[in-house]
């Protein structure tokens, strides 16, 4: 299990790479969050991500745990990127591995849906009518409120 | 001096002080990113807390009203208004996450 938050940006290949070591492995699954360039109707010039430093590493733990309890998984991979960034960069990495599809596919979308509103990240957008603070969507809290009520079908 | 050695040095000399962190838009708006806060006698609750730093009025009384969506962590931990607090711990006030 490997959990990184870093300015610098990640290799897809090198990271999916390093996962494939164990032979039990039959499944990887992966999701690459990249940044746009527009939002909420506004071109997007860049952003720049704040986060916690401490917690934020403690809360990406706490979400890669609670998949592990809930899925048969044999190895996860975040890279959450902070600092300044321009449309096409990469923000996110998030990787599963397991014997099989379906657990390393459900786990890792389990991972972004609570990464996006568990984990202490603040976005906010250059745009030309200036900065702003990027609002949180009632959509990412849906995303994450249907893993409670049982797997999403 | 990192906000953990602060929160290390304080628990230590066993004062009632606690480390109160802002982030992203509240850290802007408040115009700073951390303070030491002596609490209140009685002040024994995140939403104690926030009654307490709301009665700053101005800024204060803006960004931590109870209609704005303020999230909370106690000691690095998503906590909610009725989460206990205690000399020492670290609170942080920030806007909903919008990572990823």
């Amino acid at each position: 299990m490997s959990i990184r938050v870093q300015r610098e940006d990640f290799d897809v290949g090198a990271e999916l790479a390093a996962m494939r070591g164990n032979r039990a492995i039959g499944a990887l699954a992966c999701f690459v969050g990249v940044v746009r360039d527009v939002n909420d109707g506004a071109a997007v010039r860049g952003l720049t991500l704040e986060h916690y430093p401490g917690m934020t590493e403690k809360a990406l733990e706490d979400i890669v745990e609670q998949a592990r309890s809930r899925w048969n998984i044999m190895d996860v991979r975040v890279v959450h990127r902070v600092g300044a960034l321009v449309p096409t960069d990469q923000i996110v990495f998030v990787a599963v591995a397991g014997a099989h599809r379906g657990e390393a596919f459900a786990a890792c979308e389990f991972i972004m849906d609570y990464l996006k509103t568990q984990a202490p990240f603040w976005k906010k957008e250059q745009t030309p009518g200036g900065e702003r603070w990027v609002n949180a969507r009632a959509s990412d809290d849906a995303a994450a409120q249907r893993w409670q009520e049982g797997e999403p079908t | 001096m990192d906000s953990s050695d602060l929160h290390k040095g304080l628990a230590q000399a066993g004062t009632a002080l606690v480390t109160v962190l802002y982030f992203a838009r509240l850290r802007e708006a408040l115009g700073r990113d951390a303070e030491q806060l002596s609490l209140p006698a009685g002040v024994a609750t995140v939403g104690a807390l926030r009654d307490v730093l709301l009665a700053r009025g101005g800024a204060w009384a803006v960004e931590l009203a109870s209609a704005k969506p303020v999230r909370v962590a106690v000691n690095q931990t998503m906590a909610r208004l009725d989460t206990g607090i205690r000399p020492g711990d670290e609170i942080a006030f920030f806007p909903p996450v919008t990572g990823g």
